[in-house]
């Protein structure tokens, strides 16, 4: 038993992790579907959240966060409200990528890799999104957009900063 | 006389994703045949006459591949489908998830039953998010339906499925680090053999097909191995879902029988070059880990065994369209980038050859390169090709081989004039 005081999220995912314990024929199956009930809780996964569920799954919490820093997916610090993640890949480079992701640099100030100091928009280049027929494409939080040019890339900041 | 799709029948149909729909244009039949008319070995034998061969990449026959497990039933066996699609060029799959759940999941129930499998699991890339939805919404749909559960359609099968994300790494998608990263570990390649089919999931015999290969179980099952057989070229059989991307005017996913001619699904499906002014230079016919075709090599048939001969392979066929306009050599830097990030790390040649890769080819894009350069990156290509655990070596090897002796005065020119010559 885990003292209720050294768990990090709420209740309800606390319990929603349990079930999982029981969903797969194996219980180590449970950690990423796990992990991600935490982020999407926390938002990220902290050193703390990990051992907590390392504790849940029955591993040692060396092995969480090597699985948790294996996945990019899993965020080990905090991001922004909103989360630009634009393809950096070959399709879309050829389709002008790399533009979009300096026309969002010049527009929010910041590098690939950072943070606003707001907290309200994280940039991130990532890998091939399977999404090549809509290139230059991008992952706003999670929703995929598509054909990006610098007037969709202002009008897509405009509408984020809104809501 | 035009191709009436089949893999494609309903994308275009309102409301495509729901089951009504589907079930309302012939969905569902394949599954309660096959459940109501046959035999499980007798499933099996017909999608191996009907030639099928695995849509994920390798092409390997699909009915082979089932015929793999062992005997006995006294472990549980699994079926897991690999809906990672992560290979650069490649976005077929996803059409299918978000479009046409119920034409996946029907193959995957009838896949299962052939083999005997009563827990599938549906592994899906995690920035599939729709994706993720859309199948996990079918998967409930199916289950109201008595498709999924106990004793489906009075036939004493039971299945279920479970819905797995991935969460960003490529290499999930070979599948036996799918396997690992199912069981909740990191995604590291395990060594073959012993293969997935004798030890696979929990170390239990285990199919691992691709979602495309699975949608055209669906059809087999509806309208027989004898048909599917006749669409195609031999030993290349059934309907193909062929990507386009980069510099064509309509990028998408196309379908047409094996061995349609690569400059047909070009200039035809995918409306030609993007720009009137800038011929074809380059295509990779199979995703981003496939040989590159120099434009004057482009006319060659779409199958596994005429892009084989081609020296270059079908691979996922996502096929990346270069003009004229294109740097080889940033063109290769950018995927030595891929792959670089995405080697689990876990073999030296692979781990530190990817890095070799991307070093070499900066400094020459960036007007540093030295004229051994070019030699340096096929020396380096060959010592990771072939001495790897999984495929992945092979996949970053061959494009560095082809991207460099295609197109090698491009190589040495950035050598020589100290800048890439197409730059600014």
């Amino acid at each position: 038993m885990i003292p209720a005081a050294t768990i990090p999220v709420s209740a309800g995912t606390d319990r929603a992790i349990d079930a999982l314990l029981t969903r797969f024929p194996r219980q180590g199956s449970a950690l990423l579907p796990a992990l991600y009930l935490i982020q999407e809780e926390m938002g990220w996964i902290s050193e703390e959240s990990m051992a907590y569920v390392a504790g849940k799954i029955g591993v040692s919490p060396a092995f969480v966060g090597g699985v948790v820093s294996f996945y990019t997916m899993f965020h080990r610090r905090k991001v922004g409200r909103h989360h630009i993640q634009v393809c950096r890949t070959l399709s879309c480079m050829l389709r002008g990528g790399h533009g979009v992701m300096r026309h969002l640099e010049a527009r929010l100030g910041i590098r690939k890799g950072e943070t606003t100091p707001d907290g309200q928009f994280s940039l991130t280049f990532v890998e091939c999104l399977g999404a090549c027929d809509t290139a230059p494409c991008a992952q706003v939080n999670d929703e995929d957009v598509g054909a990006l040019d610098r007037e969709s890339v202002d009008a897509l900041i405009e509408k984020l900063k809104a809501i | 006389m035009a191709y009436e799709p089949l893999l494609l029948r309903n994308v275009h149909r309102e409301g495509s994703r729901s089951i009504d729909v589907y079930m309302a244009n012939g969905g569902y039949q394949g599954l309660r045949r096959a459940l109501k008319e046959m035999a499980p070995e007798a499933m099996v034998e017909e999608v191996k006459s009907s030639g099928l061969r695995g849509r994920g990449g390798a092409g390997f026959s699909t009915g082979m591949k089932w015929s793999f497990l062992p005997p006995g039933l006294e472990k549980p066996r699994y079926l897991c489908v690999n809906a990672d699609e992560s290979e650069p060029g490649t976005f077929k799959d996803r059409v299918l998830i978000e479009q046409d759940p119920h034409l996946v999941l029907e193959g995957t129930i009838i896949s299962a039953w052939a083999i005997q499998c009563h827990t599938a699991f549906f592994y899906i890339r995690g920035e599939f998010q729709a994706g993720f939805r859309i199948f996990g919404q079918a998967i409930e749909e199916a289950r109201a339906r008595g498709f999924l559960g106990k004793n489906i359609l009075g036939s004493g099968f039971d299945l279920d499925i479970i819905l797995y994300r991935g969460a960003g790494a490529y290499i999930c998608g070979e599948e036996t680090a799918l396997l690992e990263s199912l069981e909740g570990k990191r995604g590291l390649p395990r060594i073959k053999p012993p293969f997935p089919a004798i030890v696979g999931l929990y170390g239990c015999p285990t199919i691992i097909n691709n979602v495309e290969t699975l949608a055209n179980v669906t059809l087999i099952a509806e309208r027989g191995a004898a048909w599917f057989a006749s669409i195609g070229r031999p030993k290349n059989t059934g309907p193909k879902l062929f990507c386009l991307s980069g510099h064509v005017k309509r990028p998408g996913v196309y379908e047409a029988p094996l061995g349609t001619p690569l400059l047909t699904l070009l200039n035809e499906h995918a409306g030609g070059m993007l720009h009137r002014d800038r011929p074809l230079k380059a295509c990779v016919p199979g995703g981003s880990s496939m040989k590159v075709l120099p434009a004057d090599r482009c006319d060659v048939l779409m199958d596994f065994d005429s892009l084989a001969a081609a020296g270059t392979m079908l691979g996922s066929a996502g096929g990346m369209v270069m003009d004229s306009s294109t740097c080889m050599v940033a063109a290769l830097l950018n995927l030595a980038e891929f792959y670089e990030h995405e080697s689990c790390g876990q073999c030296t040649p692979c781990r530190e050859g990817t890095g070799w890769f991307t070093r070499i080819l900066r400094r020459l894009e960036g007007g540093q390169g030295r004229p051994e350069d070019p030699d340096l990156l096929l020396d380096v290509a060959r010592k990771v090709e072939g001495n790897t655990i999984c495929p992945f070596g092979e996949a970053v090897a061959w494009p560095v081989q082809s991207y460099v002796t295609e197109f090698r005065s491009e190589f040495d020119a950035h050598v020589m004039r100290k800048a890439c010559p197409l730059a600014g």
